[in-house]
């Protein structure tokens, strides 16, 4: 066959634009809106300044002077520890529940609506219904001691409980995410895979641990990462909950960061804190998906 | 060895009845194929049978034991699924293991069974391979490999040929009836297609609106279709139906077509219905090509297929009936032609207004 038309051919580097074209409003907006704040943070890591400007270049002191604060120090463990205690948490409860309520039923839809509600609230609005519940004055949870005879725990204030209650009020309030992408991801699995599992004589629990669970594992893995960067970034709930306290037991990083930028004013501490935070969610989050590919090639 | 004997089963779903009160035996070491389209009701029957899906009403029968109270493990059937339903992250000698494992069969003789298998449907080389990493044919392959290595007492197929192309499902087709030769077993095939059907079955099970039309060996379905339907599903190029008045001729039934044209049939006329209204039933083979003048009816050529070995030929009657005939390999009519139609009567059929059909004796 002849060609009418001959054949439009546009050369590799006309190709090559109109790609970079179309990825451009994206680089623009992750070059300015993150590489370059991140290494003006870096920059500004390495210096001493305040609001009003930087005062010297210091070099690495920033970060010497992190490493023997206590307090900081202290901030970095309370990270990881609500960051233990939430992540786990809420993949296993997600999972827990999307398992639940994975049935086309009317109450199935009703639940899920329920146990997604709460992530719609704002950080202010969760604090607050959760101080209600935990004040050991007329609390939810004084009632309930009360009705069982039991003397009120000021969870709040007492340095063992605080940040318990505060991933309590977390997972409470994070929870539909999970159980979201988990339910998604069971509603992909195909129907047939259970069949051929039936027939195989696969009991309930053969077909979670065997059908189940190895075919939703990267939702997992996509439900621990995210998890990880968020409750990293604990702020709000401390903030308005505890204040940080009793005795900093529930200082997270980024209050630390927050308050020694915003309050004390020491702009180069607060970025140097601010580098060691970022540096600790890219390391558990890249050893996560590392051990997770790992886990994938084998 | 094990037969299956389905009795006065139904199902449905909400209002909807998908099977009506259907009974049906299935002698031991026998091929049935269901065949019927698309939602006739034929792949929920074959569930039904593999416990997937409760039945309403009836009781099905398994090598003498009731078992539509049993889950689908407990049947000792194994099935091979249209889109597979091989375990994806699973190899393919852990997905062949899995059902053993779970019947708690000692691990050296899941190694022996999964052996035998392997080597019966040629895939040894895949045994550490996963599903994502096998072509359509492979996955085929070790789909009735993980149903061979359970040794159940029924095997159950819902249209495994479906998803591989032409030359693969011919000769996939072979290797079933082989299979089927080589290990007796009693096995259950759902199709839509009759190639498959009339090629594997040693019965065929006529299904169609949620019931039985007809259930008989493969050349009974096409020589002597119960019905309407089952003659016009069966068969390619699908079967001539022409609109008739029915007269009697010497005790046999002889047929006006609509441009007046008669054929005499095999069909005796003393069973036949009051009304005489009836369908003329012919396949293209019953209807030769002949000289303008010589044949029975006669019309214009619109259409000519050459298949090779055999040509079809796409006849308008004067009324613009369109009638298929077949002519040999090396067939000369072109389209425009005016050709003569020699119509072998003996093997016409009548069809009532109800569908059900009438043949001559002789079929």
């Amino acid at each position: 066959m002849t060609a009418d038309h001959p054949p439009t051919r546009r050369s590799p580097t006309s190709h090559r634009w109109s790609g970079i074209l179309f990825v451009a409003p994206y680089l623009a907006t992750f070059v300015f809106m993150l590489v370059v704040p991140l290494i003006v943070g870096i920059r500004l890591s390495m210096t001493r300044g305040d609001l009003f400007g930087i005062k010297e270049f210091v070099g690495l002191d920033n970060f010497a002077r992190l490493f023997g604060d206590p307090v900081f120090l202290q901030t970095v463990w309370n990270t990881f520890y609500f960051v233990l205690l939430t992540v786990p948490a809420m993949t296993l409860i997600g999972l827990a529940l999307a398992l639940v309520l994975n049935h086309q039923t009317r109450w199935a839809a009703i639940l899920r609506a329920i146990f997604f509600a709460s992530t719609v609230l704002s950080v202010t609005v969760v604090t607050l219904i959760w101080r209600l519940v935990l004040i050991p004055e007329g609390g939810l949870a004084a009632v309930i001691a009360g009705a069982i005879g039991r003397e009120p725990v000021a969870f709040l204030s007492e340095q063992a409980l605080a940040m318990p209650a505060v991933a309590v009020t977390t997972i409470w309030w994070g929870i539909g995410l999970p159980m979201v992408l988990f339910l998604a991801a069971l509603q992909q699995v195909p129907r047939d895979l259970y069949e051929a599992a039936a027939l195989d004589n696969a009991s309930r629990t053969r077909m979670l641990f065997s059908i189940t669970l190895p075919s939703i594992r990267r939702t997992m893995v996509l439900v621990i990462i995210v998890g990880i960067i968020l409750q990293f970034q604990l702020f709000g709930q401390p903030h308005l909950m505890t204040g940080g306290g009793p005795n900093n037991s529930t200082r997270p990083v980024v209050l630390f960061i927050y308050e020694t930028g915003w309050k004390q004013w020491q702009l180069g501490y607060a970025a140097a804190a601010s580098q060691v935070l970022f540096a600790m969610i890219a390391i558990a989050a890249m050893a996560q998906y590392y051990f997770s590919s790992r886990k994938d090639a084998a | 060895m094990t037969g299956v004997s389905l009795s006065g089963v139904s199902k449905r779903f909400g209002d909807v009845v998908v099977i009506d009160n259907l009974s049906l035996d299935i002698n031991s070491g026998e091929f049935v194929v269901f065949l019927g389209p698309s939602g006739c009701g034929k792949s929920t029957l074959l569930r039904m049978l593999a416990g997937l899906e409760a039945i309403d009403a009836g009781e099905i029968m398994i090598g003498g034991k009731r078992v539509d109270q049993l889950p689908p493990g407990a049947r000792n059937v194994a099935m091979v699924f249209q889109q597979y339903a091989l375990y994806p992250h699973m190899t393919v000698r852990e997905n062949l293991a899995f059902g053993l494992r779970n019947a708690r069969v000692p691990a050296d003789a899941i190694e022996h069974r999964i052996g035998a298998a392997a080597q019966r449907l040629e895939i040894t080389a895949l045994l550490e391979r996963r599903p994502g990493q096998l072509s359509g044919g492979q996955r085929q392959r070790v789909a009735i490999a993980r149903a061979i290595v359970k040794e159940p007492d029924l095997f159950l197929f819902d249209e495994p040929l479906s998803n591989l192309d032409a030359a693969l499902r011919a000769r996939t087709r072979i290797e079933l009836a082989q299979l089927h030769q080589q290990l007796g077993a009693t096995m259950v095939f759902v199709t839509h297609d009759q190639v498959e059907a009339m090629t594997l079955a040693d019965r065929i099970v006529v299904i169609n609106d949620c019931r039985i039309e007809q259930i008989g060996t493969p050349m009974q379905i096409y020589r002597r279709p119960a019905t309407r339907f089952v003659a016009s599903f069966v068969g390619t190029p699908r079967i001539n139906l022409v609109p008739v008045q029915v007269l009697e001729a010497g005790g046999t039934a002889l047929a006006r077509l609509p441009d007046g044209a008669t054929i005499r049939t095999g069909v005796p006329f003393a069973g036949l219905p009051a009304d005489p209204a009836m369908t003329l039933g012919l396949r293209a083979e019953a209807i030769r090509i002949v000289e303008p003048a010589a044949g029975s009816a006669g019309g214009t050529v619109r259409v000519v297929e050459r298949l090779g070995d055999r040509t079809l030929v796409h006849v308008a009657l004067p009324d613009g009936t369109m009638l298929t005939a077949e002519d040999r390999g090396d067939s000369a009519v072109q389209p425009g032609q005016v050709a003569g139609l020699a119509v072998e009567g003996s093997a016409a059929h009548l069809f009532a207004a109800d569908g059900t059909a009438y043949h001559s004796d002789a079929l």
